[in-house]
């Protein structure tokens, strides 16, 4: 290559550089769980439009902090933000788009027994403030009659780690358990009154594989995955509910939102029979009032695209789609995302 | 004997350079712009260094001192870490720093130090360079992967065989110190994973002080009718004592700073417990298990000062240990 090409070739990248730029690129930050689907949406949508998406998943605490302090055009949480995080917020309100739902289920190792256990919401919160200590205690016994549960003591397994999958566990609890509410409350990390963390997902499973007598949490992606036995949960109806796809996108369906909602709301102990009772929304983060008028508009043709088309694929990657009838309002919501 | 009078030689050996009131380093700083262009660049990489520490000490006092002034001195003895009702407590994570760490020396010293005076005095020389490379080999391992064999390896030998046999067989259970249930997480483990994680940077500096012992201190000491394991533990061992607390103390920063494979094993639980079979926590584990996550202030500002209690314990750690040399070296100077 001769020095005159060479010098011809600069302008040329420079200029390919400008044109590459002119296509919006978003940057996000935030929550770990639904980061399977967030990068093939992101991946997908950029194949379709050359909108490029650059997503972070350093964790919900670290989605809310930088889109609080400004450092990217979305943030990402499963666990809404209070009031006052919001109060603090740089950059003017801050608006939540639930994406997708996803669940915890309760995995656990009991020797001798290979079917579902069926549990209740009092009967989890007991057991996990220590006051069921056994496996053949009548209050678990009775809910499973022919299963030969043993006179073995239970070990109760936690995340260490903050984590979003622990926030909808404990506001679960909260909701089924006024003592639970009381006295440890709901988090991404409390102080467990009983038990052993383990660090993440994978953490919690493998201590329960290992450990005869364990129970745990993990989000229903992570179990499904890897084979696990789970617990059919009694719903705020007193169905026994396995967790699927379905009855997760049920339990979104059965909570009554009000026209004016801002989506923050829990929808653990949803009514509705076949609702499976531990499962949450995770949102999306957006501003309210957009400064660049280019990547405001990229921002809402992305999540207008996510709830038409994105919403289809949540399912193969274990994530519960949107109701129907919810993705239509939030597709109707992102008229009020105002731009320059 | 000789000992190490390397620091009272200095000045002997320097002193015939100051043949005009200058040292040689001053003469040949003086003799051209280069050299002193090159001492300029170098005394600011030698000052950067510091300056890093100071800063990191600075900005994580600042960023942990709302928690401090909030819980005072309560923050360092209160066992009770509470996101949700904001009351943030470091004792059980400073406890169980301290403990593992602790556990960790205690198997790992005489361990390495074995491992040391082999291949210094024992091994044949073809089976020195196999064993003391897969010994440093120790050390490359990536931490995680320590935690992921802990898990699957070490817990369930511990659970199933290690803790029944110092309970039971041995009678400890009759101490506070090995009592309970043995579920496998703890700080037992903890500090046995450690243990094998330090061995290497223990074994790897004691050898290299061992194999720096001049021959003439051996060989005097056989002279005088000594046997191999005399020589080593009167002529040797002593002369090398200093070193081999510098590598004892290399190893515990080491341990005390140590994060995954610790919170892989520990249990993660804000308890001050006797027992070593219960779970605990330490400030590494700590601050990584939950920074991702806390977005409050009070609560990302009492990690920061977690960080800070431990930073704070390193240096002292570190300051103990160089004050132990020195009377170590001291001593071993006052021998006959």
């Amino acid at each position: 290559m001769t020095i005159a090409t060479r010098l011809l070739t600069i302008p040329a990248l420079a200029l390919a550089a400008l044109s590459g730029s002119a296509t919006a690129q978003l940057t996000g930050a935030g929550a770990t769980f639904p980061y399977p689907i967030y990068f093939k949406w992101f991946n997908d949508y950029a194949a379709k439009t050359n909108v490029r998406i650059n997503y972070q998943s350093i964790g919900s605490g670290g989605g809310v902090r930088q889109i609080s302090e400004q450092t990217v055009d979305f943030g990402a949480t499963d666990g809404p933000m209070s009031d006052a995080e919001l109060a603090k917020a740089k950059g003017g309100p801050i608006m939540h788009f639930p994406t997708v739902l996803g669940a915890d289920v309760i995995i656990y190792n009991v020797p001798g027994i290979t079917r579902s256990l069926r549990l209740t919401g009092p009967a989890i919160a007991d057991i996990f403030l220590g006051k069921i200590t056994k496996w053949n205690d009548t209050r678990i016994a009775t809910l499973n009659p022919g299963v030969n549960l043993p006179n073995s003591d239970i070990l109760v397994v936690h995340r260490s780690d903050g984590s979003g999958t622990t926030y909808v566990f404990t506001d679960y609890l909260a909701a089924v358990s006024p003592e639970w509410e009381k006295n440890v409350g709901r988090a991404k990390e409390v102080r467990w009154p009983v038990g052993l963390g383990a660090k993440g997902n994978e953490g919690v499973a493998g201590q329960v594989k290992q450990t005869p007598g364990s129970i745990g949490y993990t989000e229903l992606a992570y179990a499904r995955q890897n084979s696990l036995a789970y617990a059919h949960v009694q719903n705020a109806a007193g169905t026994f509910v396995e967790p699927t796809i379905a009855s997760i996108t049920a339990a979104a369906a059965g909570a009554k939102l009000p026209p004016t909602t801002d989506y923050r709301v829990s929808i653990v102990n949803a009514v509705g029979k076949d609702a499976y009772p531990i499962s949450s929304f995770t949102w999306l983060l957006v501003y309210r009032n957009q400064a660049d008028a280019s990547k405001g508009k990229a921002l809402k043709d992305f999540l207008k695209w996510a709830y038409s088309e994105g919403e289809t694929s949540a399912a193969a990657l274990d994530y519960a789609p949107l109701p129907g009838d919810m993705t239509k309002r939030l597709i109707a919501r992102l008229d009020s995302i105002k731009t320059p | 004997m000789i000992t190490e009078g390397s620091a009272a030689s200095v000045p002997a050996a320097a002193s015939p350079d100051r043949t005009d009131g200058r040292s040689l380093a001053e003469r040949i700083v003086g003799s051209s712009a280069g050299d002193r262009v090159y001492v300029a660049v170098i005394t600011g990489f030698a000052i950067c260094v510091p300056l890093l520490l100071v800063l990191i000490f600075w900005e994580v006092a600042v960023a942990g001192w709302p928690a401090f002034r909030e819980f005072g001195f309560g923050f360092l003895t209160s066992s009770n870490w509470d996101p949700v009702q904001h009351q943030f407590g470091a004792a059980p994570a400073i406890f169980g720093t301290i403990v593992t760490s602790l556990i960790a020396l205690v198997i790992a010293t005489p361990l390495a130090l074995g491992v040391a005076v082999f291949l210094s005095d024992y091994a044949p020389a073809w089976l020195r360079q196999p064993v003391g490379f897969l010994v440093d080999l120790l050390a490359a391992i990536p931490s995680v992967v320590y935690g992921l064999w802990g898990i699957f390896v070490l817990i369930p030998v511990m659970r199933s065989s290690v803790m029944p046999f110092l309970r039971d067989t041995l009678h400890l259970g009759a101490t506070p110190f090995f009592r309970g249930p043995a579920y496998g997480p703890s700080m037992l483990a903890a500090g046995v994973i450690l243990a094998v994680m330090v061995l290497p940077y223990i074994s790897a500096v004691s050898r290299e002080v061992l194999l720096a012992v001049p021959r003439s201190q051996r060989e005097a000491a056989l002279a005088l009718g000594a046997t191999r394991w005399e020589m080593i533990q009167k002529a040797v061992l002593p002369f090398a004592r200093s070193g081999i607390v510098g590598g004892v103390i290399l190893g515990l920063g080491r341990a005390l700073g140590e994060t995954m494979a610790v919170t892989m094993l520990i249990g993660n639980r804000h308890d001050i417990s006797a027992s070593l079979f219960a779970p605990g926590y330490t400030m590494a584990s700590l601050i990584a298990n939950e920074f991702s996550e806390a977005s409050d202030d009070l609560h990302l500002s009492a990690l920061m000062a977690v960080g800070l209690t431990l930073l704070v314990l390193t240096l002292v750690v570190n300051g103990i240990a160089r004050w132990l040399v020195w009377r170590v070296a001291r001593r071993a100077g006052g021998l006959p």
